[in-house]
Parts: structure tokens; C-alpha cells; sequence
């Protein structure tokens, strides 16, 4: 049995704690908005936030998070309107869309270390999140945008 | 075309022609159709479906309109990642003179009515815009004819506007004619493509900046894959690949360890009588996790097929000796002449062989499907390209007909043309039958990988034959690669003396450069095609002939001291076969000179640069001469000769695609193709070794990454044109533009892609 919270929600699943985090989110808690894409932590479409930061769930046994806060992209903000998403909507950054959870939550997770990221920060830390569409001359441009929108100034 | 309804049943020969008019054949019944019939649909966008019983205006099978005047446009064309229901929507509405508020999509199930269902080749929009113009026009002039009756005034004194017809400062809502209207005109198929449709002054949606409909259901998780798919008392099933992609055979199958596993259900070897997946062992279990650990437990012993000792080598080394026998392959019609004697007769000439490795899709989405059956209909959930192409397959495999199958459409983590192969709905459908109960499989990143119909390795020679001052004489390309149609051979035109060809494998080839006597030859690779199966992968040929022609037309510029793009201008004539034609291919190769000069004068062609830098300079005309694309990509690149390392700068991309539907989404697929052709130049790519790739995941295959890309310079021509394709033409230009561009940074010239910092610091070592 493993327990931890999801979304705010207090769950308890009926599952071996080795059975990988993404299967529990996708297959038994139902949110399938998080994504399979390697199976290897190597592609960051399966990324959430455990204790706030940005993990990769296809990689992260179950039991490793046991009590922890975890947050999907369902739960992210309650209108899909934190600012990043809107961003990514108004740059209209996905084109296929699997990976973008993903690259949402990552770059959720990157701007709380990050507030006023370079170019070279948003390559460190994005390249471990592939886009096989190649949206990425947008998520560069988007997560500008929300750190602009975060920072409460202007854009700049 | 007598019949109003187009069977999609069985491999049709059509031609893309005889396409056009069938879909325009569907539409004919005009009028209300009384209760709106759609398919339920699992990713409608904003969809809300009318209540049943209630009228609605349903003048074509393209869409239809409720009382409230909300529109439902009917997309049969996949999404994934173009936004093409809405690009298709918006021509369709602008047309009706429809508020784009009151427009919804729903992207459809398989039904014979629709007609044959693809997406692919680019030519969604470019196969749609005439279909949904005129279904629009119908639509409108429908609507303002019962519009004017119910305002008592004459037709002639109505305009169609913002979803209402209006005379003076009188007017009535579409809504309300729908209501009250008795909408029962009918047109002739004739009469619906004699339909004037509206010049370029008066469109109001085409053209204009939009928030695809699709976008925020993809920021938000709400965005339903096939992979997402889900009914009561499924279960799981993950493959047990077999070592040969064709003639595998399982002798037996050990799962004892697998018994251990909580959740593993039972393995099966699957009897396919369509031979889609030969030895294939599906290994069953109540959750995915489970499936997946329990495959990795099951012992199968097989007689693996005749291709498990072909590697890469013995691909290239078969290929180049079919391309050294002038026998073989099929010699396209390229406009005749005696090449030979041209040869002859030159006062120089040039020869070089351009190779390609073997490439993955990687679509991140891997491969799944789920399958079952409900109340006699075989039911298929799952991300497809080219639904048309599988249910034949789908049928011979169940031993049931078409008519009780039916694929439901559902978002596509990515297509690339993957997903225009269904053979991946085969497996969880024969397991489904056997099992009586729906099976939901899914394939991990390394059974994808090892399932992928990659894009064949090539191998081209080309040959140039110059006459005097530098004057080209002739020209000869022959390219040897697997050919992905062979699978659909409707889809192959025939060449010189009658034999079918396949265009996928070699359009490009077939360019628009005057020289001389030009001859193409088609060569299928037979040890490709039975070592594993070709697939099509964007751009498909072009993303291999224009390696070769651009690079083989940079080192003939080279070769006569010319310019490489004052070359390219001089071979532009735009002259006889090259001149283009109405309506696809106006202006001819006048056209592509135009964007090989705008793409060099914006990257300051001729302009110095640093030591170790280089600009080069590609362009193509997209995927086919029936449909022309036409871009220029110029690229400047750093070659760092202690490592061979290439730093790509800036890609600079003009692209005359005619008519841009929806410039957001138009620019999004130049990024992407472009950068798709980066990734495929110089960071991914496979072997084959032992009759599987050598690479299966992203511990060594390594596609590019956001820190791999270049500053670029994405501009379109102002056209009014016929729309034309945008989703792979930028593929095809920016390798050769690489290429191009490391020789004139370096002098090295490279002709294998993807190109390796080895491989530079060889030609750099070789040069010293």
C-alpha cells in the first residue's frame, strides 16, 4: 500500500512499492495528462513535482515517495492558467503536445531556481526534456514570457 | 463520379487526382439531414454535440450548423501537432462568412463515408482547401438565399457576414435561419465545383494570426492520446519482439519466471493470418508495470527469419551494387534525351555518392493500441495516420468484414509518419479476439524502437556531364534505398517501360534545374525491404534525394568556379518542363530562384565571415513537383578543426508555400521540419546490426535537444496562390545546407549524414 498526496488529495493505492510512480498517477489514480515516453528518466515527458521539485515519475518507485506532496499537471493550477501554461498558450508552444506536461512542470519547477533564467540556464536545465516536434525556439521563448509574468514586471 | 458515397474498403487505385473529386463527389446531398449522425468522437475539440432530434443544417458531409448557428466542422485528417482542424476550419468558415467563435472540430471515427483517410505527404491542407472552400461557398449561398426569403427581399440585396445574412441595416443570424428556414437546396457535383469561391481581398480568416483550437487542451493534460485510451475489465499486454522483423517463427516460450510477477495473466503467440507481426508472443497482465516486467521474464525460443546477419554495411554494399548494374530500378519520365551520348561527348564531367544512414521515428508517444468488441463491431482506439491503408489488413487478420470495424480517432503523440503504418493495431486486435476481452497494448521505447519502420539507409550516385564554359550537358541520379509503398502499391505511378515506382523513394530527385538530358533512376533496395519495413518519415525520399542533389549541385558549382548560388539562379530558368503549370505549380522554377535570392540576401551571401565559418546555401521544392513547396535554407555553421565539432549558428529559411492558412501554425512547421533536418544532419541516426537497430532508446540515440538549436530566420512570400504542403518541406534543405556550408568553412567535403565530428576531423587531417 503506498500513501502520499496528489494534487492535494490524500490517496492511498493498493500497489508494490516498486511499481513505478507514473503507472500509479496514470493507471490507477486515473491523470493521464502525465505522459510515457522512455522509461528511462531520459526524455522528461513523465515529469511532476515531488515536494515541489521536478521529478521523473517513470524512473521514481512509488515507495520512494511515500507521504510526499506530489503535483501533476492536472494539478498544477485549478483554470490551467498558472503562468506558465499561459504562456505556452499565448506562443502557442505545443504542436503534438505529449511532451508538453512535462516541459510545463520542468520549467515550473526551473523557475523558482531560476527567476530570471539566461538562455544557457534554460539549455542546461530544458535539455533534459526532448520535444520530438521541436517546439523549442517556443519553450525558450515561453518560459521568458512567464518568468516576466512571475517576476510581476514587465516583460523584458 | 455517379455515386455520392466513395467506399473507403480495400487498397483503391487512386490517384491524388481522382482523390480531389472524390471528395467532392461526397458532399452532394444537400438539405437537413434531420439528426445529426456523427460518430461519437473521443477528441472533439469544444465539441457539443445537438441534442438528438433536433434539426440542423447539414448542407455537405463537411459539416453541419444547429440552431443556435454553431458550427461543427468534420476533420478527418489526424492531429499531430499541426493544429490542422484548425487550419481546414478556417478556410471552411471563412468561406461561410462563419463568426470563428461558433466553430467547433471534431476530428471523426473511420466511416466509409468519409472517404479514404490520410495524413500525410503535406497535403492536408492543399488536398482540403478546394473541398472546404466550396463546401463553405455552398454553405453560404444556401444560407443567404433562405436568409433573403425570410427577410422578403431578393437574394441579390444580401451579404453573408459574422454568421448572418444582412440587407441594408436589416439582418437575420444563421442560428435563426436555421430555426426557421426551409434549407433544402440541392447541388450537382458539378454545380458544387463550378461554386465561385471568394477572391484572396475578401478572406477574413485565412491568413490572419489564430490560437489553434487544439493549444490549450495540450497545456492543461486534458489532451487525450491514444495511449490515454481506456474501457472496463482491460487488460494489459506488452510484445515480446522476435529477432527478424519478417519470418520469425516461435518454437516455444518459457514463462515461469514471469509466474512470479503479481498481476501476469498469461503469454500468447499470435496466429496472424494477415502476416503482419510472424512471431510475435504477446505477454498479458493485469496492469502495464506488471506487462512490462513480466516480458522481460519470458523466455521465447525462436527460428528467427533470414535477416538476422544483415547489418548496415551489407544494406549500403547491396545498394551500391544495384546502382552499378544500369539495368536496375525504374527510369522515371524526366523529359528523354540520350544521356549517354552526353556524357560522351562532355568536356568534363563529375560523379559522387551521397550515402544516408537508417533513422528512427522516435515519436515520444510510443506505439499502442487498444482493442475489443461491442455489440459486433471490432472497435480499434488508437492514433492513426492512414486508417484507409490498415482496415483491409485489420479485416484479413480478424477474418470479419470492414464494415464491423471501426478505428477511433484520438490525439497522436507524435505521427512523423510513423503512425501512417498501422501495422501496430494487428497485434492488439488478434489478441483481443483470442482472449475475448479488450487488450490495451503498449509497446516500451526499445520495443518501438526495435518495431519502427525506420527510414531506409540510402545510397546515390549522381553524375554530371559539362559541356564548354562549364555549360551542363546532363545530369544522372540513381537512388537506392527500401521502398516504404510497396505496401500500398495504388500509390505507385509507373515509370519508363510500365513498371511501378515508388515516388516516396525518389521525388526530389526528379528537381527543377535545367540540365540538359537528365535521367532519374528508382532503385529498390530488396535487401532493405525484407531485412525490415521502410517506413515513411518526414519527407520521406526528399529527405535523402536533396542530400544528394544539393550537395551534388554545391560541388558542381564548385567544380565549374561558380558561385553555388549564382549557379543555382543560372539552372533556374523556369524554362520547357520547368515552367510550372495551373494550378499547383504557377511561376515554375522561377519561383524557387526567387527564394534561393531572398534566403542568400538575408543571410548576407557573399559577405565575409570568420575564420573556420561558412555559409551554405540548399533549397528544394518541398516533397513532390505535383504540389511544389518551394524554400531556400542558407546556414551558417563554426567548424572547430581541433574536434570536428560543428556549431550550427543561424538557419536562415524563406519558404513560397502559396496561400498560408494559419501563419502561426504554417511557421511552427517550418521550425519543426527544420530542426527535424538539423537533428537527422548531425545528432541522430542508427544502424542496423544483426536485423535490428542498434539503437533503442535515448541512452544512445541521441536526437537534438533545446541547447542544440540555432538562431532562425523563418520568412514566407506574400502569396495568393494555391496553399501547398508545410509539414516536411523544410526537412529537406537544412543537411545539404550544412553540408554546403562545413566545405565552405573548411574546404572538407562531407557526404554521409548524420555527419560525425569524426568524420570532419578525417577530411580535415586528409586535407592537411
Amino acid at each position: 500500500m503506498a500513501r502520499f498526496t496528489i494534487n492535494g488529495h490524500a490517496v492511498s493505492v493498493d500497489v508494490d512499492g516498486d511499481t513505478p510512480l507514473l503507472w500509479v498517477i496514470r493507471d490507477d489514480i486515473g491523470l493521464t495528462g502525465t505522459k510515457f515516453g522512455c522509461g528511462i528518466g531520459m526524455c522528461g515527458t513523465c515529469t511532476v513535482h515531488v515536494g515541489g521539485r521536478a521529478t521523473r515519475s517513470c524512473i521514481t518507485p512509488v515507495s520512494a515517495i511515500e507521504g510526499a506532496e506530489v503535483t501533476t499537471i492536472e494539478g498544477l493550477d485549478p483554470a490551467g492558467e498558472h503562468p506558465v501554461q499561459k504562456a505556452w498558450q499565448a506562443l502557442q508552444v505545443p504542436q503534438c503536445g505529449y511532451c508538453q506536461s512535462g516541459q510545463i512542470m520542468q520549467a515550473v519547477a526551473f523557475l523558482k531556481d531560476f527567476p530570471s533564467p539566461a538562455d544557457q540556464d534554460i539549455d542546461a536545465v530544458m535539455s533534459g526534456n526532448l520535444c520530438r516536434c521541436m517546439t523549442y525556439l517556443r519553450i525558450r521563448a515561453a518560459i521568458k514570457q512567464a518568468a516576466a509574468a512571475l517576476r510581476g514586471g514587465p516583460t523584458t | 463520379m455517379t455515386s455520392p458515397r466513395f467506399s473507403s474498403e480495400g487498397a483503391h487505385p487512386f490517384t491524388r487526382r481522382e482523390f480531389l473529386i472524390t471528395m467532392l463527389g461526397v458532399g452532394v446531398a444537400f438539405g437537413f439531414s434531420g439528426i445529426a449522425v456523427n460518430a461519437a468522437d473521443p477528441v472533439a475539440t469544444n465539441r457539443k454535440l445537438p441534442a438528438a432530434g433536433v434539426p440542423q443544417f447539414e448542407p455537405t458531409l463537411w459539416f453541419s450548423m444547429d440552431r443556435d448557428g454553431i458550427v461543427t466542422v468534420n476533420i478527418i485528417r489526424a492531429e499531430m501537432g499541426q493544429h490542422v482542424g484548425t487550419a481546414l476550419a478556417r478556410i471552411l468558415a471563412d468561406e461561410l462568412e462563419a463568426d470563428w467563435d461558433k466553430i467547433r472540430i471534431a476530428h471523426v471515427d473511420t466511416d466509409p463515408k468519409w472517404g479514404v483517410m490520410v495524413t500525410g505527404g503535406s497535403w492536408s491542407v492543399w488536398q482540403s482547401w478546394p473541398v472546404f472552400s466550396r463546401a463553405g461557398a455552398a454553405g453560404r449561398i444556401t444560407l443567404i438565399e433562405e436568409g433573403a426569403r425570410l427577410l422578403g427581399v431578393p437574394a441579390s440585396a444580401c451579404i453573408a457576414r459574422s454568421s448572418a445574412v444582412v440587407a441594408g441595416n436589416r439582418s437575420i443570424s444563421y442560428g435563426d435561419i436555421v430555426k426557421r428556414g426551409k434549407l433544402d437546396r440541392r447541388y450537382t457535383p458539378e454545380e458544387l465545383q463550378a461554386l465561385p469561391v471568394k477572391p484572396a481581398s475578401e478572406r477574413r480568416l485565412v491568413g490572419q494570426a489564430v490560437v489553434a483550437l487544439d493549444v490549450p487542451e495540450k497545456t492543461n493534460g486534458t489532451a487525450r492520446y491514444g495511449i490515454d485510451a481506456k474501457v472496463a475489465d482491460m487488460v494489459y499486454a506488452r510484445p515480446k519482439i522476435p529477432p527478424t522483423r519478417y519470418g520469425s517463427k516461435v518454437k516455444k516460450f518459457d514463462d515461469s519466471r514471469a509466474r512470479k510477477v503479481k498481476g501476469y495473466i498469461q503469454s500468447i503467440v499470435l496466429e496472424d493470418p494477415s502476416g503482419t507481426v510472424p512471431g510475435w508472443v504477446m505477454v498479458i497482465a493485469a496492469s502495464y508495470p506488471a506487462a512490462i516486467r513480466a516480458a522481460d521474464l519470458v523466455a521465447v525460443d525462436w527460428t528467427p527469419g533470414p535477416a538476422a546477419t544483415v547489418s548496415e554495411k551489407d544494406l549500403q554494399d547491396h545498394a551500391l551494387q544495384l546502382i552499378a548494374r544500369p539495368d536496375s530500378g525504374v527510369l522515371l519520365d524526366t523529359g528523354g534525351g540520350d544521356a549517354a551520348a552526353a556524357f560522351r561527348a562532355a568536356k568534363s564531367t563529375l560523379e559522387q555518392t551521397y550515402t544516408t544512414a537508417t533513422v528512427l521515428h522516435f515519436q515520444l508517444e510510443p506505439v499502442n493500441a487498444l482493442a475489443f468488441e461491442k455489440d459486433g463491431i471490432f472497435e480499434i482506439h488508437t492514433g492513426n495516420q492512414w486508417q484507409s491503408l490498415i482496415l483491409p489488413t485489420l479485416a484479413k487478420a480478424l477474418g470479419r468484414p470492414q464494415t464491423s470495424i471501426v478505428m477511433r480517432s484520438y490525439r497522436l503523440g507524435g505521427g512523423f509518419g510513423r503512425r501512417l503504418n498501422g501495422d501496430y493495431a494487428v497485434p492488439a486486435v488478434l489478441a483481443a479476439k483470442a482472449l475475448h476481452r479488450p487488450v490495451k497494448m503498449v509497446l516500451t521505447r526499445s520495443d518501438d524502437s526495435r518495431f519502427d519502420s525506420v527510414r531506409s539507409p540510402s545510397v546515390q550516385t549522381l553524375r554530371m556531364a559539362f559541356g564548354d564554359d562549364g555549360r551542363v550537358m546532363a545530369m544522372e541520379h540513381a537512388a537506392a534505398a527500401g521502398w516504404p509503398t510497396l505496401i500500398a502499391p495504388f500509390f505507385m505511378p509507373k515509370g519508363q517501360g510500365g513498371a511501378p515506382y515508388d515516388p516516396f523513394a525518389i521525388s526530389g530527385a526528379n528537381h527543377w534545374y535545367e540540365v540538359g538530358v537528365h535521367k532519374v533512376r528508382a532503385i529498390s533496395n530488396d535487401l532493405a525491404n525484407s531485412t525490415f519495413r521502410p517506413g515513411w518519415l518526414r519527407s520521406v525520399g526528399p529527405g535523402w534525394t536533396n542530400w544528394a542533389v544539393e550537395s551534388f549541385i554545391d560541388e558542381a558549382a564548385h567544380h565549374s568556379n561558380t558561385d553555388p548560388v549564382a549557379f543555382r539562379l543560372k539552372l533556374l530558368t523556369g524554362q520547357g518542363r520547368n515552367a510550372g503549370s495551373a494550378p499547383n505549380s504557377v511561376g515554375g522554377a522561377h519561383r524557387q530562384a526567387e527564394v534561393v535570392r531572398r534566403a542568400a540576401a538575408r543571410a548576407g551571401w557573399g559577405a565575409p565571415l570568420p575564420p573556420d565559418t561558412g555559409l551554405g546555401l540548399a533549397s528544394s521544392f518541398g516533397q513532390e513537383r505535383d504540389m511544389p513547396t518551394w524554400l531556400a535554407c542558407a546556414a551558417r555553421v563554426r567548424v572547430d578543426r581541433k574536434t570536428g565539432g560543428i556549431t550550427v549558428e543561424k538557419l536562415t529559411i524563406v519558404v513560397d508555400a502559396g496561400t498560408i492558412v494559419d501563419p502561426e501554425s504554417a511557421r511552427a512547421q517550418v521550425e519543426g521540419g527544420a530542426l527535424w533536418g538539423l537533428s537527422m544532419a548531425l545528432y541522430e541516426g542508427t544502424e542496423f546490426e544483426n536485423g535490428q537497430v542498434r539503437d533503442t532508446n535515448l541512452n544512445t540515440y541521441t536526437p537534438l535537444r533545446i541547447g542544440d538549436v540555432p538562431d532562425m530566420d523563418i520568412s514566407f512570400v506574400d502569396s495568393i496562390e494555391v496553399p501547398v504542403g508545410l509539414g516536411e518541406p523544410a526537412t529537406t534543405v537544412v543537411g545539404p545546407a550544412i553540408g554546403n556550408a562545413i566545405f565552405a568553412a573548411v574546404g572538407v567535403r562531407l557526404r554521409h549524414i548524420p555527419i560525425t565530428p569524426e568524420a570532419v576531423r578525417l577530411g580535415i587531417s586528409k586535407k592537411a
